[in-house]
Order: C-alpha cells, then structure tokens, then sequence
C-alpha cells in the first residue's frame, strides 16, 4: 500500500474545527485498522481570514518509515480524496498572494473522488469545476456550507457525514466499523456513528470525465528569482490609473495580479442599474475597492475582485438596489454594467431570476433572521 | 546496516497491552504541553506569537481541566514572560516558558540573565524565521542565537521526540551539576502544527524518570537567606564565566545518563547526541537538525537503491555540542554535507552555523572528511527530495574526485 492523502478545502475561520475533526477523524480510523497517519493544516492558510479558502489534510500510511515521505510538508503532490465543504468552493482555491488560483480538483489524482457539500446536482456543480485531464469522481453529500464545529453553531454532523462517505468513495483508508470505532471513542456520540452510517447509504457519486467542466485557465504568473528582485524589501505601489476597457471615460484602477482573492466569495452582488441614484456609498465602503467606475457614472463591482462581503448591500440607501445573491448561481464573472448596458430589458429578467437567490451564507452575519429554519430545511 | 530508531518495521494494531502509555493524535505543541502536564510544571508564562502559542492555550486547557495545577501567568511580552519564569525559577519552581522568532529576540535581555545565574528554565523555541520580512516557517536562527549565551539546545524529529525531549530538558537543566536553561527547539509548521500519532507516559513513570527540582541551599527563600545577582565588575566576571563553562561541559555527561534512564523507563532506544542512518557502509553524509530529517531520510533510501552509499547524521543537541561524537562518527566518511536551515552572513565560507561549528569540531583531526555546506529550506521551503538529492550528487562527486570545489552551497533558491 503507498500512502493514502485526503485534503479538506474550507473557509477559514468558521469550517476549522470542523475540518480538523474530519482530518483527525481520518487519522484515527485508519489507526484502528493499524495503519499510521498525520493531520495537518496547510500552514501558510493561517490566520485565516474571514471565509478565504483553506485546506487541512490527512495522510494515511502503512508505516512510519512510509509516512517520512509526507512529513514536513505543506501540502501533498496529488490526493486521493477532495474534500470541499462549501460548493461554492467549486470554483477554485486561492488562500494567499503568490498561490494563484488552484482548481478545487487541481491535486485529485485519476478516478479520485471530490466530495462535496451541497444542495445542487452534480451537472449544476460540474460546469464551475476547472477540467481535468483524468477522469475522477464527484460525490455529493446533500447539504449547505455547515458551520457544525463552530462553538456558537448548532452541530449538523457534517463532519461526521463527510467521514461516512470515505469507506464509499476510498475503502483502502479505512472501512466502517473502524470508523465507527473511531467516532465511538474520540467523541462518544452514538447519534454521530448515526449520521456517519447514513451518509455512506446516501452518498451519491457520478463519473466525471476529462472533457467536463469549467475551460477557464486560471490565472498563472512566474515567481521572480533572487536576482531579479528588487532588494530591501521594497514593494512598490500599483500606479495610478487606469480606464475602463473598450469605452471612453470612466475608471477601472490597476489591481494586485498576484492575489486576486474572489474566492473568498460566496455570495456576490447583483446591481439593478435602473434605480442606482449614483451616491458613491458603494465604491466609497467597499474594503477591497472593487467598484470600477462606469463612463456613464455608475459604480460597477468587478468580479475578478469583489470578495463578497456584502458591505455594498448594507451601506446602500436605495431599496433593492445592491442584493447579495449565492456564488454558486454565477458561472463567470462578466461585468454587469456591460450586460445592462447592452440590453437593458434582458438585465431585468437576468436580475429578478438571480435574486430569487438571496444566500443560505455559508459564513458571516448578514440579516437578522438568516438561520431561522434553517434547520429543518437541511434536514435530508 | 544502521537504521536505528527509524520504524522500518510494519505498524502495529493500536497499543493496548502492557504498556500503559496513551497513544493521542496531538501536534508538536500539544506534545510539548503534555510535558508541561507530566514533569507538573509550577509556575508557566505566556505570551502569544506562531508558531509556539499552541503550547499556551494547550496547557491553559490542562489547567481549566483540573489535569495540572500550575500558576498559569500572561505576560505583557515575552521580556517579562522570560523574567517571571527566571525569577519564580529561583524560588524553587520548575517553570516553562516558550516563543518563536522575534518574539524569543524580544526577550533577549531575560534570556541572558538566566543563564548568567543558573536558574534552569525550560524554554520551547517554536522555530521561526526572523522578521523581516514577516514569515511563519521555519528557520533555526532564532534559537541559535542564544547559541553563546550557555543555554543548551536540542532540536528534534518528531512530535514524540518533543516530548520526550523536553521532559529531558528538564532533568537535565534542574541537575545541580549543570543548573542551565535548556531550549528545546521545534520546527514551526512541520512539527508544531501537525498532529502525529504519540506515544503519552503516565506521570508514575515519569515521577521515576523526573525527581522534583531542588535548588538545595540556593533556593531564593526568607527561610535561607541569600542574594543573587549582584553587580559585579572585572575582578569578578571572569570567575563566574568559568564557572558556567565548566557546568556546560559537565552537561554532556548528565544528558548521556539522562538518555540511559529514559531509555531504561520508557522504553526508547534514542542515543543522546546524534542519531545516524544508514551510515555504516557510507561512503558520504549528510548532517542536519530537525525535520529536515525526514525528507533527507526518504532520499537516501532512493539512492541506496541506486547502489548510493550515502548515509545520514542527525544532530540532536547543539549546546552542549557533542565535539567528540561528530569526530567520532563524521571522521568515517569521505565527504560530509552539513545542511544549515539558518545562516550566518560575513561568517567564513559564508556557510550556515551549523556549517561552521561542524568545521571547527573536525579541525584537530588528522584525516577529515571534505566538508561541504548547503543552504535550505530557509523560511520554512520545502526541503524536497529533488533538493537532497542535488546536494548527494555534489558529496558522491568531491568523493570521487577527492577534491572539494565550492565549500557552501544554496540550494532550491530561485535564481
């Protein structure tokens, strides 16, 4: 047996604890089947920011000299299992400057399996996924972005749901009755064992080949060496300026190519230019500047930017101007004053539908009353 | 050939029978904090900096828990957090203190008088790189520097060796023979942040291993009335240097008798200093601390089955150093690499410390093996097994050519 790596993607800070007793959980499964193993965060992910993707990981072993060659590491070559849990996490991993943009299956090995969180089906999920050049799987446990381990959530097992999946997707890891042994004794909750037992019923996997999903290149740039540096630790500014492609007028400033951070977003704002009065609140608030400037005065959020915390929706004084609505309902990320611009009366029909989409959050505060049913309505 | 202490043999079910150690999923730090609980620390500090302040909110855990009653005091920096342990060390508790990176240089001023006065503080250095620029990984220099000061410093392998090392620190720091802090250095990320499977004493064995601290006559207390640290000038401070030098080398000997009882206790098979592998038949080695180990460890079994001779020795205490047995073991090989995860700008060669203590140590032997010094995996990079194998292929040819061409290398630097 070579060793077996799994990787958990989440959003850091709130899927943390969560995402370490799925690693953790793992380790300690295999060990009741005698196997060794290790649980480690990728070290560069924290602090973590609020709900900037991250990774823990889980590396099983048939020995301790077989496990040196995974040690002292950040994060693994290629992994058995991906497990994301937020499916907006679909659309790629980018925790730091200087990491890019990693496809969410970019370390899946061929016939690997992602596993995922969600409410949609795989063929709504596969086109935000970036191909692959193998074939892999995609499973799918039904659910929302979970924030089960954080201390002022309700607990919804996600992570025990995850972990009941793996004897499914990877059996050589471990199967369940070492798992349940595991749970039984790391965390002594029968109902646990419970959830985990369900979801390896209930998974549902589905073949994904090579000529599926997402075309998108993601954006790549070269490391420079020690040569070609500029010494003394001197970061120079983005110049001013900039304009507003392909129009005359208006402003889009130059941004940070190396760190472009939207996919920390998992709700996006939707703007009905029609009743914009132009008040600047937006493009003033925004933490991350991400209003380019229309020629004609409106403020247009840039989506190779936006970090989705919803600051623009809060500050706005107008009613249903800027509304959040769910990433995972966006396969790209076109300007929409272009859109409006272009067909003003399809823009109306495009918003209306987008904004029946208002966010299940997967992180953060964002309207008094968003977890009230909740509950129920994850019940599967 | 020599794999000591490598795990070659096939994993085990779960341990159950009779030994009564727990084995616990913990990292690095965690280790180190059950330490804390087993040696029943009195008195700890804290202040918070990555990659050490796991250790702190792991034993502040402990204590909430009722698993250890110690004074459990947050500092307003690690100046102080240093000073409160120094001092409460002088009335007779044993104490722990930890940092990282800048964060242990902030503490300097304490760290040097603790040693000046023979107070045995165990300190945990999660090892950082220095700022700037501002990094989390890991880099040896910040434990190094106290390198002159008359702290002694181990580094370790595993979240296992942390552990065990840091309830040595203990006996070996609180041994009226030495009295000296001791630093147990552990790699930030790879050790202190990572979870592995350890094997955790029950406090009877270690209340065999690990008497209770007792500074006899010199204990700071009304009942026996003494001063210390006084001012003193140039008719006295040389006196009190040889004194501490001679209890840094009287340490070498406490820590080979504290590895045999622990052996004996707990049932390890560590040797004190080095740990070497694969090194009986080798033709070169290379010779680290830490985590680097482990991928270092992976390569040369690579090359060995290219037909490779190449071994490796890892160096496990740098304060005391252990002069006689690098002599001992290095003076066998025809080309030694030393791998510095640290540095040491303007210093001869332009080599790593560890590069140049190794040197100075082989200086008086009369058939030295080419010494070689490699760069790496500073700032926590990576060392990668394409790297170790670079810096194999340079020793296998000074080998064969019997000659040295460039003494200090950087390896997987981006030119």
């Amino acid at each position: 047996m070579s060793t077996t790596a799994v990787e958990v993607i989440y959003r850091g800070i709130f899927q943390r604890t969560m995402a370490k007793h799925i690693t953790r959980g793992i380790v300690l499964a295999a060990r009741k089947e005698g196997k060794v193993g290790i649980a480690f965060g990728r070290y560069g992910d924290s602090p973590e920011r609020n709900g900037i993707p991250a990774k823990q990981f889980a590396i099983v072993a048939a020995n301790d000299e077989e496990l040196q060659g995974s040690i002292a590491k950040y994060e693994p070559t290629e992994v058995d299992v991906t497990i994301a849990v937020d499916d907006a996490l679909c659309k790629g991993v980018e925790s730091w400057a200087w990491y890019g943009l990693q496809p969410v299956n970019k370390l899946l090995k061929e016939n690997g399996t992602l596993i995922v969180t969600s409410t949609k089906s795989a063929e709504e999920l596969i086109p935000h996924i970036h191909k692959k050049d193998v074939a892999y799987n995609l499973a799918i446990i039904k659910g929302k972005a979970s924030f089960s381990g954080l201390w002022v959530y309700k607990n919804d097992h996600t992570d025990m749901r995850m972990l009941g999946a793996l004897p499914r997707v990877a059996p050589h890891l471990f199967g369940s009755p070492a798992l349940e042994a595991a749970i039984r004794e790391e965390w002594k909750d029968d109902l646990k064992v419970a959830s985990a037992e369900k979801s390896f019923e209930r998974v549902q996997i589905r073949k994904v080949k090579p000529d599926e999903g997402s075309p998108e290149i993601p954006f790549s740039f070269t490391m420079p060496g020690w040569k070609s540096m500029e010494e003394g630790l001197v970061v120079r500014a983005i110049p001013l300026g900039g304009h507003f492609e392909g129009y005359d007028g208006g402003y889009r400033p130059e941004r940070n190519p190396y760190f472009k951070k939207f996919t920390t977003r998992t709700m996006r704002p939707v703007v009905d230019f029609a009743k914009c009065t132009k008040c600047t609140l937006c493009w003033l608030q925004c933490p991350d500047s991400c209003f380019d400037v229309t020629p004609d005065g409106y403020y247009d959020a840039n989506m190779e930017a936006c970090c989705g915390c919803g600051v623009c929706e809060a500050v706005c004084p107008v009613d249903k101007c800027v509304t959040m609505v769910n990433e995972t309902q966006f396969e790209d990320n076109k300007s929409q004053w272009e859109m409006w611009t272009k067909d003003k009366n399809g823009y109306a029909g495009w918003l209306a539908k987008k904004i029946e989409h208002r966010p299940e959050r997967s992180h953060g505060f964002h309207h008094r009353g968003q977890y009230e049913g909740e509950k129920i309505e994850q019940i599967d | 050939m020599a794999a000591q202490a490598t795990g070659a043999a096939a994993a085990k079910a779960p341990p159950t029978s009779k030994s009564d150690d727990q084995e616990m999923l913990i990292s690095g730090c965690e280790a180190i904090a059950h330490a804390c609980r087993l040696a029943d620390i009195d008195v700890v500090t804290a202040y918070p900096i990555r990659p050490y302040d796991t250790v702190m909110q792991m034993v502040s855990k402990m204590i909430a828990d009722g698993d250890l009653d110690a004074e459990y005091i947050v500092a307003e920096s690690e100046h102080s957090q240093f000073e409160i342990v120094k001092h409460a060390s002088a009335v007779g508790a044993r104490v722990f203190a930890g940092s990282s990176g800048v964060g242990w240089f902030y503490a300097f001023e304490a760290l040097a008088v603790t040693a000046g006065l023979r107070l045995p503080v165990v300190a945990m250095v999660g090892n950082r790189a220095l700022d700037d620029p501002g990094a989390f990984g890991t880099e040896h220099n910040d434990a190094l520097a106290v390198r002159d000061l008359g702290w002694m410093l181990t580094w370790v392998e595993t979240a296992q060796e942390a552990m065990d090392n840091a309830l040595i620190a203990f006996r070996v720091a609180e041994d009226p023979h030495v009295f000296l802090p001791c630093a147990v250095s552990v790699d930030g990320a790879f050790l202190t942040h990572s979870q592995h499977l350890v094997k955790v004493p029950s406090r009877e064995k270690v209340n065999q291993f690990l008497k209770p601290y007792n500074r006899g006559n010199k204990l700071l207390h009304p009942d026996n009335p003494i001063t210390i640290a006084p001012q003193v000038n140039e008719d006295w401070l040389i006196e009190i240097r040889k004194q501490n030098d001679e209890a840094m080398k009287r340490a070498r000997g406490v820590i080979a008798e504290a590895y045999k009882d622990f052996n004996r206790i707990f049932g390890r098979n560590y040797s004190p200093f080095l740990e070497e592998y694969m090194t009986d038949d080798a033709d070169v080695v290379l010779v680290g601390q830490g985590t680097l180990a482990m991928p270092v460890k992976v390569t040369v079994r690579k090359l060995r089955e290219q037909g490779k001779k190449v071994g490796f020795v890892r160096l496990k205490w740098f304060r005391p150093f252990p002069t006689e047995e690098i002599q001992q073991s290095l003076k066998r090989f025809k080309a030694v690499g030393v791998i510095d995860r640290d540095y040491s700008f303007g210093s001869p060669y332009s080599g790593g410390v560890l590069y140049t203590e190794i040197r100075s140590a082989l200086y008086d032997l009369p058939n030295r093996p080419l010494l070689h010094g490699f760069i790496c995996g500073l700032g926590g990079r990576e060392v990668t097994i394409e790297g170790v194998t670079e810096m194999s292929e340079i020793l296998l040819k000074s080998a064969k050519s019997g000659k040295l061409e460039k003494q200090v290398a950087w390896i997987g630097v981006r030119e």
